[in-house]
């Protein structure tokens, strides 16, 4: 079982908690995660990548062991960790200053 | 006895505030989606249970949301807008080509006769149908491929599609206004479309009285009078009477034609209300005062509305989707503010209370009459 841990907001419309577990089946890499967590919550299409692209959304990051994977390729495996369910994949909202209160 | 529910679309989530006809007191639910900007939440006139919401942000993107308990419970439904073939481009701020792409829902106008049928009015401009409750959308896009649509440029708010009007005694016929572009009509049902902009001047384009280009930022028609439409632009308050082929000015005596809001009384289709702000770069209500400003002769001349509104130190924006009215005799008006207030009236604008004067900065504002 592979962890993410998702956003305020998205834990909101998934009806979820903070941490989701799932099964990825073969390589672990972010287009697989994603793909297995917009299965389990429908709600989330759309929402952390593009529903046609797969792009992530721009204020958006992804990080996992101390390292930003926001921008490896889709098909590139995630770290072993990561994998094996031993840390959580985050993704987490930009920084991206308020300006809309 | 009726019922009135004010849906109430907020920068931080949406809030249902309800009362029996007397409207008096109220019952405030919410907040639905907290923390979401919530930029419409509309209901069916033909099944006033089934609401729709857009949800937006920055970080997340759109969501759509549907309640078929009148926003008791919420489901989420398609969110995917997707332009129909490739898409082109619009021109940007500083006259280059930029391409098309979705960023929002600004505006849903659900159809008059079936639930599961609602437009969509979003940004970068464009126009979407549902005919499924919400589950697929698929653009009418004969309006962004217009033969003006290249030249359409975003305002300061974007290149947004934020009014939908559709004629009550011919549902082919609809209205559209953009924003910085203008009102555009059907007259069937999507497949074609025209700008009906003649009468308009604007000093922010090169050709003031250009076909195209114009910053209407809101236009309403009275049910019974649909050859009839009123507008705010930017600048400036027009009227029609011949189905916006021309417009001309009814700005009379009002103390700055600068505003986003404009609607019509229920009961009194040459009633019309407008809430001034002091320019395009002081979006704030002129001189520390919020008046609602109201004519009884469809324009020309308007009269302050001023009792129970704050008449000092009042800096409040009042946002173009943010003021409606209810179908009630006497009718029923009512608005939102950036300081995060909504005020009702239930005398026709005679005297005004806030239902709730402390919600998050209130986008949009629309009201369902319940028998």
């Amino acid at each position: 079982m592979i962890k993410i841990s998702l956003p305020a907001n998205l834990q909101a419309l998934a009806g979820s908690s903070r941490i989701v577990e799932l099964e990825v089946g073969g390589p672990v890499t972010q287009r697989a995660v994603l793909d297995a967590l917009e299965a389990r919550y429908p709600a989330l299409r759309g929402t952390i990548r593009d529903a046609v692209t797969k792009k992530r959304r721009p204020l958006l990051r992804f990080f996992a062991c101390e390292e930003d994977l926001s921008d490896i390729a889709l098909d590139a495996p995630l770290p072993a960790e990561v994998a094996s369910g031993a840390e959580p994949l985050l993704i987490l909202g930009a920084i991206a200053g308020g300006r809309d209160g | 006895m009726g019922k009135v529910r004010v849906l109430v679309g907020t920068r931080k989530g949406a809030f249902i505030l309800s009362s029996d006809a007397s409207r008096k007191r109220w019952e405030i639910a919410g907040p639905h989606f907290a923390g979401w900007e919530i930029f419409h939440v509309n209901g069916s006139p033909a099944d006033p249970d089934r609401l729709y919401a857009s949800q937006s942000s920055a970080w997340f993107g759109q969501v759509m949301h549907r309640s078929n308990d009148a926003g008791k419970t919420w489901e989420t439904v398609g969110n995917q807008f997707q332009y129909d073939g490739t898409p082109g481009t619009h021109t940007w701020y500083d006259g280059s080509p930029h391409p098309w792409e979705f960023k929002r829902v600004w505006h849903l106008e659900p159809s008059l006769t079936d639930p599961d049928t609602v437009y969509a009015g979003v940004e970068d401009a464009a126009l979407f149908k549902t005919t499924d409750a919400g589950q697929t959308w698929n653009e009418l896009p004969a309006l962004r491929t217009q033969k003006t649509g290249p030249s359409w440029a975003p305002g300061a708010g974007g290149l947004c599609l934020h009014t939908l009007v559709i004629d009550p005694t011919n549902p082919d016929r609809l209205y559209a206004a953009i924003s910085s572009a203008g009102v555009f009509r059907t007259d069937d049902e999507g497949k074609s479309w025209k700008p009906v902009n003649h009468g308009l001047r604007s000093n922010h384009i090169p050709d003031q009285d250009a076909e195209v280009g114009h910053c209407v930022h809101r236009i309403a028609m009275h049910p019974s009078r649909p050859d009839v439409l009123f507008m705010q632009k930017h600048w400036d308050v027009m009227r029609t009477d011949d189905r916006a082929e021309s417009w001309r000015e009814i700005s009379g005596n009002l103390p700055s034609d600068f505003g986003f809001v404009i609607d019509v009384n229920a009961n009194e289709p040459d009633t019309v209300y407008v809430v001034p702000i002091t320019s395009d770069s002081l979006h704030y209500v002129p001189e520390g005062k919020l008046r609602v400003y109201r004519s009884r002769t469809g324009g020309d001349e308007w009269e302050a509305l001023t009792k129970g509104l704050p008449q000092k130190d009042c800096y409040v924006n009042v946002l173009r989707d943010a003021l409606a009215t209810d179908q009630l005799d006497p009718c029923g008006i009512y608005f939102g503010t950036s300081g995060g207030q909504v005020y009702a009236s239930a005398d026709d604008g005679d005297s005004w209370e806030p239902i709730v004067h402390d919600l998050p900065a209130v986008l949009s504002v629309q009201v369902q009459t319940i028998p």
